[in-house]
């Protein structure tokens, strides 16, 4: 069921139309139009970067604020591991305690959680290889949503090679239901399960999820200061903590392979970096690496867009933590109980949900149609300057050439065909200027007559 | 039929490492546009890559030209260089005419015409030694 749901949307009071989020869009799925920038939803992959773009503060992300645990009689919170990096020097044990004084009766950790989707991933890639011995793509972590998304939408070629295991949220999810919930004898609906999300992308995520496995998401700059208030706290107790620093370690581009430990992975962030991987991966250029994490964000979930620690800051926080925490070796426990759940279900870690197609860069539905506006988009662009200028509102000359096609827009918004057809006008009109008629005198007599 | 069709040319540089495979992405880039399925994508932007590489790995220049209609994609590589001696041989799995410079960075593995031939429904090669070669490649699209 395809839904049009956007957890990032517009301020409009404070966009100023400066076109500067266009042109960093990994899906050119902004526009700028009457002076504001507005998103295209059919194109739009939550990703964020236009978040951390917009100097205005215009764009944000929707989400929940606390006030939607007020409907549940039980609340679960599931941290995501990057919010241990967003308190300096604080103890994860701490955080979790700083939750339950906001108000949940449970903390679930997704970096617990990571550690049993590292067993799963290993497991799978192990068994992916023996079965394919010959030169074979790299497979991709669906770690990552708004990657998915983007594979979704601008790469659909390598939809087969996104490994189906269930990011960590979802393992966590999953835990909570199979082993507390029917437990907890409350109906599902009176328990209120809450994703602490560093990123858009996540939340939308939750939001468009068929299964509604998690009930809200939280982001971190939402109950940051409320976090902080609590951690001042000299009486603020140490919950247990689950996870160690293989789990932790998530937080960070890279952690996820230092987890896996695999020989021939390889890790990208940054959404720009990663559609030039996607780029070579279609090409055939990387058949020689197995696994690749590719990361939205700079520096990985830290960087997400609605964090409030510097991205490299946290990134130090990470590594401090899973130093501290031990990154170098799965649990053993992790590994016995992972064992004895694939035994039960094969499929508890696995997303067995195909994955749809949403190619939105096509011109026509119609191939004969698409040929044609095809061509005339190549003569519209032969047309226009080239330069990338960006004040027609659209990102790219080319893609100004697209809108035109599709008829959102006309060869006068480029303000240099504008210009031109001025100065073409101007001098047509500077030439009938100095044409006098026979029953016209000249301009010296004119000046004569003026001096008397 | 419809005369619907597209005809894009680009032209190659021999010898202009940094910019191989822009042809290739052009043509990626266009068929994406057309709605081409990502199968058919794939194995044309392979062939056209690698044809596009030959040219700036042997020759002095060409282009690349894309037709597409209705009823197939083509990719013509089109060159004026020194022509292959033998066919034959050059259509082998690892055997490759690229000077030790080009080895060193990487290219001419052999398996350039090869890879081609995999990823082409039709493919048709002319050549004329000191005058420079075309590579004919046809697909299908899917039923």
């Amino acid at each position: 069921m395809e839904t049009r749901y956007h957890s990032v949307v517009m301020d409009e009071e404070k966009c100023k139309g400066c076109t500067n989020c266009i042109k960093t869009c990994p899906t050119e799925a902004i526009r700028v139009r009457g002076g504001k920038a507005f998103i295209l939803t059919e194109r739009c992959i939550d990703c964020g970067e236009c978040i951390r773009t917009c100097e205005n503060h215009a764009k944000r992300a929707v989400a929940d604020g606390l006030n939607a645990l007020d409907k549940y009689e039980y609340r679960v919170a599931l941290p995501a591991p990057s919010l241990y990096a967003q308190f300096k020097a604080e103890r994860p044990g701490k955080i979790i305690s700083s939750l339950h004084h906001l108000g949940f009766d449970e903390v679930y950790e997704v970096a617990y959680a990571a550690e049993f989707s590292t067993y799963a991933i290993k497991s799978y890639i192990e068994e992916y290889l023996k079965e394919n011995k010959d030169e074979r793509p790299p497979l991709i972590s669906s770690s990552c949503p708004a990657v998915t998304r983007l594979i979704q939408v601008r790469f659909p070629s390598l939809i087969p090679n996104l490994a189906p295991i269930d990011p960590p949220y979802i393992t966590a999810v999953k835990f909570f239901i199979k082993h507390k919930l029917l437990k907890l004898q409350i109906p599902r609906e009176k328990v209120g399960i809450f994703f602490i999300s560093p990123c858009p992308a996540k939340i939308t995520d939750i939001k468009t999820s068929e299964e509604k496995l998690v009930d809200g998401a939280i982001p971190f700059n939402v109950i940051f200061g409320e976090l902080k208030q609590y951690l001042k706290r000299n009486d603020l107790q140490t919950c247990p903590q689950k996870s160690t620093g293989v789990g932790i370690g998530w937080a960070r581009a890279g952690g996820e392979n230092v987890a896996v430990k695999l020989e021939n992975a390889m890790s990208v962030d940054g959404i720009q970096n990663v559609v030039a991987l996607l780029e070579e991966i279609e090409m055939g250029k990387l058949n020689d690496i197995d696994y690749v994490e590719a990361m939205a964000c700079p520096q990985g979930c830290v960087g997400g867009a609605l964090t409030v620690e510097n991205p490299f800051v946290a990134r130090v926080m990470i590594r401090k933590l899973a130093d501290f925490y031990g990154d170098q070796l799965l649990p053993v426990a992790v590994k016995d109980i992972s064992i004895e759940l694939q035994k039960e279900d094969p499929f508890f870690f696995v997303h067995d949900k195909p994955i749809p197609a949403k190619p939105i860069l096509q011109l026509d539905a119609d191939l004969s149609t698409a040929i044609k506006k095809m061509g005339q988009l190549e003569e519209i662009v032969s047309k226009l300057p080239g330069i990338d200028c960006g004040a027609c509102g659209s990102p790219t000359c080319r893609s100004l050439a697209e809108d035109i096609v599709q008829g959102k827009a006309q060869l006068t918004d480029c303000i240099i065909i504008l210009r031109e057809q001025l100065e073409d006008l101007a001098q047509k009109l500077l030439v009938l200027a100095q044409i006098r008629p026979p029953a016209m005198g000249w301009v010296a007599e004119k000046e004569e007559k003026n001096d008397t | 039929m419809n005369g619907a069709r597209i005809v894009m040319e680009i032209s190659v540089e021999g010898s202009n490492f940094p910019a191989a495979g822009e042809a290739a992405s052009k043509v990626k880039k266009t068929l994406r546009q057309l709605g081409i399925n990502s199968d058919l994508i794939r194995r044309v932007s392979i062939a056209t890559y690698e044809a596009e590489m030959n040219i700036v790995i042997h020759a002095y220049r060409g282009k690349i030209i894309l037709q597409v209609d209705e009823e197939e994609i083509r990719v013509i590589a089109e060159d004026i260089g020194k022509g292959i001696p033998d066919l034959n041989l050059a259509m082998m799995e690892g055997f490759s005419t690229a000077s030790e410079k080009v080895r060193e960075m990487g290219f001419g593995a052999g398996m350039g015409l090869p890879n081609i031939k995999k990823c082409t429904d039709e493919l048709k090669i002319k050549t004329e030694i000191n005058t420079g070669t075309t590579v004919l490649m046809s697909f299908n699209y899917a039923k």
